[in-house]
C-alpha cells in the first residue's frame, strides 16, 4: 500500500464571517491549499468534505461550484467535532487503497456566535437543568471532575491550560484571539460550568482548512521537499463503558486511538516534538495528556504546573493557541490542527516555530463519540 | 370529556417507572449475559452484543455522587445555578440528574458523598398542560 503525504495545506484565519457562507469559506481554504500544493482543481481526483451544521446540504459539491465543477466524486462527512479529521482520513484511505493519487480535503464550519452547544432532544418536557446538564461545558466539566476525583486536580491547574493556550496564540495571526489571559483573569471570568469559566471554553467561530493529499508515486513526481508524511491515521468510536450512557467517555476512545496510531507509525509519545490536541474545554486538555501518553497516569496536573506542555517545554501542546483561543469551527478543527503540525514540520511556523520539529500528533474528539488521531513526520 | 379526577403525572424520562399502586422508581434494563445495566428497554446489549437478554430491573434509590458540575450558564429561562450530578446507584446503574438541597459550592459538595433519589412533580409542564413526575438527588446521611 502506498504511503500518503500532505503536499499542500492551509487554513483561513478563524473568526466571524457573517457575510460569507459555508461553501465560500470552504472554497477559500481549498484555493489556499491548492496554491500551497502548486496544483489546480483539475489535478484533484476526488474531494472529501467535512462539515457538521449543514451535514445534509451537500457542502462538498457547493464548494466545487465555487472552485470548479470538474465532476469528481465528492464524499461529505459528518462526525461531530471529529468531522475534519474524518474527512482527512477518508482521503487518506482512498490513496492508501490505491484508488487515487491526488485528493482534496476540506473541513469547514460557520458557527457565528452560536451559544451553548448540546442538550435538547426527546418529547415531553425539556430536561436541561432538571435532569442535570447535557450542555458541553458541563459535560466536559464532569469529565474533568473525574480526574479531580482520582488525582486531586485543582480548578487552578485546569485554568492554567487556558493561560498557556492563550499565551501561545499571541504568535498565531490565524488565531481568533491574540490575547494574553493571566491566571487571575481566567479563574475570575464568568463561571459557565464549574470548573470551566468562560475563558476555559473553546470559542465558537467560523473557519475552514484544506489539504491536498498525494500518493508516494505522485510525491516523487512533484518532489518530496514540501511533502510531510502521514505516518498514522486512526479513527475510533467509544466502546461500551459502565457510565457512558450518561457520561460520554472521551478517554477510552482516545487511548485506543493513540495506541493504534503509535503502532501504525512505529513511534511512541517520546518521539513527538509537538501535539495539537482537542482542548474544547480546559478540563479536556488535562485528560488527554494522560490519554495520549504524554505523561504518566495522574501526572497531568504536575505537567501543566511545570510548564512541560508550554512552548519551549518538554512536549509543547497546542502552540497554535488551541481551540480555546484559536477557535473551534467544528468541521474545520481536525484539518486545522493537521495544518499546524505540518507547518512546524516544514519549519515554516515563524515566531512560534517548535525548533527542529520532526514528528507531531494531531488529535480530535467528537462527542458521542469519535476520536481521530494523525501522526505526521518530516520526510528528510 | 370533563375529568373529575386529577390525571396521573407522566414520567419525565422513560426509565422512571410509575406503578399503578406503589412508589415510583428508576428502572434499569440489565443484561443477563454480561450484567451491563441500561436506562430504557433495548433489543441488544451494547456491551456484549447479545439480543433478547436485557430485562427490566428496579434500581436502588440509594447511591453515591460520582462527579458533578455546577452550571451557572444555561439556556434562557432555565434557573441557575444548579448542580448537574452523575450518581452511581447501589447495586448498579449510573444516572444523571440535578443534585438539590445542597449549596452550589464546590466546598460543600464531596465526590463520593452518599445521596438518595427523591421524586417530585416537575416545575415544568408540556404544551398540553400535562404534569410530569421527575427525580432529584439529595444528600443522605450514610
Amino acid at each position: 500500500m502506498s504511503d500518503v503525504y500532505v503536499l499542500g495545506i492551509d487554513m483561513i484565519k478563524f473568526g466571524r464571517y457573517p457575510e460569507s457562507s459555508v461553501p465560500k469559506l470552504g472554497a477559500e481554504a481549498a484555493r489556499l491549499a491548492l496554491e500551497d500544493a502548486g496544483m489546480s482543481i483539475q489535478d484533484m481526483e476526488a474531494l472529501y468534505s467535512g462539515n457538521l451544521m449543514q451535514a445534509a446540504a451537500m457542502v462538498g459539491q457547493r464548494i466545487l461550484q465555487e472552485i470548479g465543477q470538474t465532476g469528481i466524486p465528492v464524499t461529505n462527512s459528518s462526525n461531530a467535532c471529529a468531522t475534519g479529521a474524518t474527512a482527512f482520513r477518508e482521503g487518506w484511505t482512498a490513496i492508501k487503497a490505491g484508488i487515487y493519487d491526488t485528493v482534496l480535503v476540506v473541513g469547514v464550519e460557520q458557527l457565528g456566535k452560536a451559544g451553548l452547544l448540546g442538550g435538547g432532544g426527546g418529547g415531553g418536557i425539556p430536561t436541561e437543568g432538571l435532569l442535570g446538564s447535557g450542555l458541553m461545558p458541563a459535560v466536559f466539566a464532569e469529565a474533568g471532575m473525574e480526574h479531580a476525583r482520582k488525582y486531586g486536580t485543582t480548578f487552578e491547574q485546569f485554568a492554567k491550560v487556558s493561560v498557556k493556550n492563550h499565551q501561545h496564540s499571541m504568535k498565531n495571526a490565524k488565531s481568533m484571539y491574540q490575547k494574553e489571559t493571566p491566571l487571575e483573569m481566567v479563574m475570575g471570568a464568568e463561571m459557565i460550568a464549574y470548573p470551566n469559566t468562560k475563558l476555559m471554553c473553546s470559542v465558537n467561530v467560523d473557519g475552514a482548512a484544506a489539504a491536498v493529499l498525494v500518493s508516494e508515486k505522485k510525491a516523487r513526481e512533484v518532489g518530496m521537499d514540501r511533502c510531510v508524511k502521514v505516518s498514522a491515521s486512526v479513527l475510533t468510536s467509544d466502546p461500551w463503558t459502565e457510565r457512558d450512557l450518561v457520561m460520554p467517555d472521551v478517554n477510552t476512545c482516545t487511548r485506543r486511538a493513540a495506541k493504534a496510531a503509535y503502532e501504525m507509525a512505529g513511534l511512541g509519545p517520546d518521539d513527538l516534538d509537538l501535539v495539537e490536541l482537542h482542548d474544547c474545554f480546559a478540563t479536556a486538555e488535562i485528560l488527554h495528556y494522560e490519554n495520549l501518553g504524554l505523561c504518566g497516569e495522574g501526572e497531568a496536573g504536575k505537567c501543566i504546573d511545570n510548564g512541560e506542555t508550554a512552548h519551549g517545554g518538554r512536549i509543547p501542546v497546542n502552540v497554535s493557541g488551541g481551540l480555546l483561543s484559536k477557535g473551534h469551527p467544528l468541521g474545520a478543527t481536525g484539518v486545522a490542527n493537521i495544518y499546524e503540525i505540518t507547518t512546524h514540520l516544514r519549519g515554516a511556523a515563524g515566531d512560534r516555530q517548535v525548533e527542529g520539529a520532526r514528528v507531531g500528533l494531531a488529535h480530535v474528539i467528537g462527542l458521542g463519540s469519535a476520536c481521530g488521531i494523525h501522526i505526521l513526520e518530516k520526510v528528510n | 370529556m370533563a375529568e373529575e379526577n386529577p390525571t396521573k403525572p407522566l414520567p419525565v424520562a422513560k426509565y422512571l417507572a410509575i406503578p399503578e399502586d406503589g412508589d415510583p422508581y428508576l428502572e434499569g434494563h440489565k443484561c443477563s449475559q454480561c450484567g451491563a445495566i441500561f436506562l430504557g428497554a433495548r433489543e441488544t446489549c451494547s456491551s456484549c452484543g447479545t439480543s433478547g437478554t436485557c430485562e427490566p430491573t428496579p434500581l436502588s434509590n440509594r447511591g453515591e455522587l460520582y462527579v458533578y458540575s455546577i452550571v451557572h450558564r444555561s439556556f434562557p429561562g432555565i434557573e441557575v445555578p444548579y448542580v448537574s450530578a452523575i450518581v452511581d446507584l447501589e447495586g448498579g446503574g449510573t444516572v444523571k440528574g440535578n443534585l438539590i438541597n445542597v449549596d452550589p459550592d464546590p466546598e460543600k459538595i464531596q465526590m463520593g458523598m452518599p445521596v438518595e433519589v427523591i421524586y417530585q412533580i416537575a416545575p415544568r409542564k408540556d404544551a398540553e398542560g400535562n404534569e410530569y413526575l421527575t427525580y432529584y438527588f439529595q444528600p443522605r446521611s450514610a
